[in-house]
């Protein structure tokens, strides 16, 4: 397992030096926090809503097994080619592989989280292949070589001049300029020779029907479709957990997302792909990548329910205060926080403790997924499983030491109440995190148990 | 009907104030409270870090010192959220189970249990209620704006019925402070200035004074107003349901 260098606190101190980005990045994410408020309160039967997606994806998971056998045969019965994954390894080789065998070295990618976690683009390009990403901030992420920080909006941490900057170093626009119009019809001129290039493209899928054996791309920008028209051949690729049952089902899912991700009524572009056109092969890619195992246990299987709106790193002030890239992870925020783990417990120990588990995320969420409860049970399970710092295991059982005892907790806390009014300086330094940038709290002379025991205690 | 009172362990180090308002509170609404004296803490410092496992002796000596009691009350509702959650016997879970239902934070007793429809209380001051996310969206003590669903207020009503106070108008009604128990030093950058934003939020709209249900986001957000020499002060509401001046 591998071990991060900087964990979550650290890279959040670094993001947090330049407060002044700190307020737009939390300014603008909050805004959007607003936006779907609105949008949600604007439909009466919101929580209904999210109850039945909640509940048609409790059924997906229960049954997951059925599901994906019904609709690889649709799937194949549509003309379409199935492949099956268990992991990120296997998975940049079936894409490869279909690459290698049309002699196609350049293709197009509109937005996958699943390809960023596969890290399929750096395997493409190690074998000769060139690969561009067509959503306009995950392009922008690609040219600065940066991962994306959210899943919806991938450089929502970068501001325009900075955007301005990269363009002018990458795509020639003129130094300075930053207008988000000028630059957007720049990109869209760049990638627009793009899509009419490539002979191959893949998409990511937001929702694929057991039932018929299609599936749903959902984007803002057409990319997706772009990509995929245009293309001799397309890919799509898909967690497992991905399926809904039937085609009546996408209404409710359709009507959550995007109100949750932006608070727009629906994605610009929700397109269906069922087969191929003439002249046209299509690849689908079943991915594993850990799935199984999460549905395996139990405290953390309704994870899987997630649709990828990224409503619960909007709302959550860690998030919004520290950036997604603080979380190390290709899904930030909360729900990343309880995904990873999962992945790599060893690498991602910090990530469910990036939380004050205020619960907002939790109540967010469209498929109603009990966010912040899986925090604290992750935190459980990391302590036990031998992930906690030593100082940290040291500090905690001295106490549960203390507080176990009545007699030693009171001993204790007058002595620390001593402390902190004859000799303050032993708490009031720089190795107390606390006392950084906050006072102490003042002392009283005594504890409300000595009051008591003094004036009422009959 | 007798309450024991349960005064978390910061809360008695370092906030008496709070809880003689609270006992005063209650005894001043005809109940009658006792206080065990032998009491620590709820478990929750070492249960939110991972450390669940560890607070057994904690449970067992909550359940010694309030299992006789019809009621448990306590002027946190962080501490009481954990109560309620997380407060298990392996001897006698049938006894912690009966324990976690009759545990209340103050102002859900006042309201839910006693039914106060008015208080001989006054405190002239523009206050900032600040919601603590584990009486928000924990207890439930008011509606939270990511449900659609009606708006209330608990600790609001109570405040309304306060004499001379005016409350002030939030932008982010209901935002975290940022103190998270053990976050609060070892996230200590975010937690700083998730708890910057908040005061600044309050002192925007010109709150003297600070509440909330939970002492320990009061704590975080003092030692801010301190720090930066403000003179808006953080005031547990137990002080300001009590006050009279």
């Amino acid at each position: 397992m591998e071990k991060v260098e900087k964990d979550h606190a650290a890279l959040a101190e670094e993001f947090i030096k330049d407060e002044e980005r700190v307020d737009w990045h939390d300014g603008a994410l909050w805004w959007i926090r607003q936006k779907r408020d609105m949008a949600a309160k604007n439909i009466p039967e919101w929580e209904a809503l999210r109850e039945a997606a909640s509940q048609i994806k409790n059924n997906v998971l229960s049954n997951l097994h059925d599901y994906l056998l019904e609709f690889e045969a649709n799937v194949t019965k549509n003309g379409i080619k199935v492949h099956w994954a268990a992991d990120a390894e296997e998975h940049n080789a079936i894409v490869y592989s279909i690459l290698k065998e049309k002699g196609i070295e350049q293709m197009v990618k509109s937005k996958s989280m699943l390809t960023e976690e596969c890290h399929l683009n750096e395997y493409l390009i190690e074998r000769g292949i060139d690969v561009i990403n067509s959503d306009l901030g995950e392009y922008i992420q690609q040219l600065d070589n940066e991962p994306p920080s959210h899943i919806v909006l991938p450089c929502i941490h970068k501001r325009k001049e900075e955007i301005g900057e990269i363009f002018h170093e990458h795509l020639g626009t003129e130094k300075g300029v930053s207008d988000p119009t000028t630059l957007t019809r720049f990109a869209r001129r760049h990638l627009r020779n793009v899509f009419v290039t490539r002979r191959a493209a893949l998409t990511g899928v937001n929702f694929a029907v057991a039932a018929t054996g299609e599936y749903v791309v959902c984007t803002n920008e057409g990319n997706a479709d772009m990509g995929a028209h245009l293309s001799e051949v397309q890919i799509a690729s898909m967690g497992i957990e991905k399926i809904i049952p039937q085609k009546k089902h996408l209404g409710i899912f359709l009507r959550l997302l995007a109100r949750s991700a932006t608070g727009q009524p629906i994605t610009i572009y929700s397109s269906h792909f069922k087969k191929p056109r003439e002249g046209q092969e299509m690849h689908l890619i079943l991915v594993d990548m850990g799935r199984s195992r999460q549905l395996g246990r139990p405290d953390f299987r309704d994870s899987l329910k997630c649709i990828r709106c990224g409503s619960c790193m909007n709302t959550c002030p860690v998030y919004r205060k520290s950036g997604g890239l603080s979380y190390h992870n290709t899904v930030a925020g909360p729900i990343g926080a309880i995904l990873a783990p999962n992945l790599d417990m060893r690498k991602h120990a910090d990530l469910p403790f990036a939380s004050t588990l205020c619960g907002s995320c939790s109540n967010v969420c469209p498929v109603k997924i009990n966010i912040h409860e899986q925090l604290y049970k992750w935190r459980q399970v990391i302590v036990q499983e031998g992930y906690a710092a030593n100082t940290k295991v040291l500090g905690i059982k001295a106490m549960a030491w203390t507080l176990s005892s009545p007699t030693s907790y009171s001993t204790i806390g007058k002595a620390g109440r001593w402390v902190l009014n004859n000799i303050p300086f032993a708490v009031n330094n720089k190795f107390n995190p606390w006392y950084r940038q906050r006072d102490m709290p003042d002392s009283p002379k005594e504890s409300f148990g000595e009051w008591y025991a003094k004036n009422e205690k009959k | 009907m007798t309450v024991g009172l349960f005064i978390p362990c910061y809360v008695n180090q370092f906030y008496p104030s709070a809880a003689i308002a609270t006992l005063q509170l209650l005894q001043k609404l005809g109940v009658k409270v006792v206080y065990p004296p032998r009491q620590t803490c709820c478990g929750q410092p070492m249960a939110n870090s991972g450390f669940e496992h560890l607070t057994q002796e904690c449970n067992n000596l909550f359940l010694e010192n309030f299992a006789e009691f019809d009621y448990i009350v306590a002027p946190s509702a962080s501490c009481v959220l954990h109560v309620k959650d997380h407060l298990h016997s392996t001897e006698d879970p049938a006894k912690a189970e009966r324990v976690r239902s009759k545990t209340y934070e103050l102002v859900e007793f006042l309201t839910d249990v006693l039914k106060v429809d008015k208080l001989a209380a006054r405190f002239p001051h523009k206050v900032g209620i600040h919601q603590s996310c584990h009486g928000l969206r924990g207890l439930h003590l008011a509606q939270m704006s990511e449900l659609n669903a009606a708006p209330f207020s608990k600790p609001v009503r109570l405040l309304h019925m306060v004499d001379g106070l005016e409350l002030v108008t939030l932008e982010r009604p209901d935002e975290c402070c940022g103190f998270g128990g053990t976050f609060c030093v070892a996230e200590e950058a975010v937690s700083v200035k998730m708890g910057k934003d908040r005061v600044s939020d309050h002192l925007r709209h010109g709150a003297e004074y600070i509440t909330s249900v939970d002492l320990s986001c009061l704590m975080h957000m003092e030692g801010i107003l301190q720090r930066n020499k403000s003179a808006v002060k953080a005031v547990h509401i137990a002080e300001i349901l009590n006050a009279t001046r």
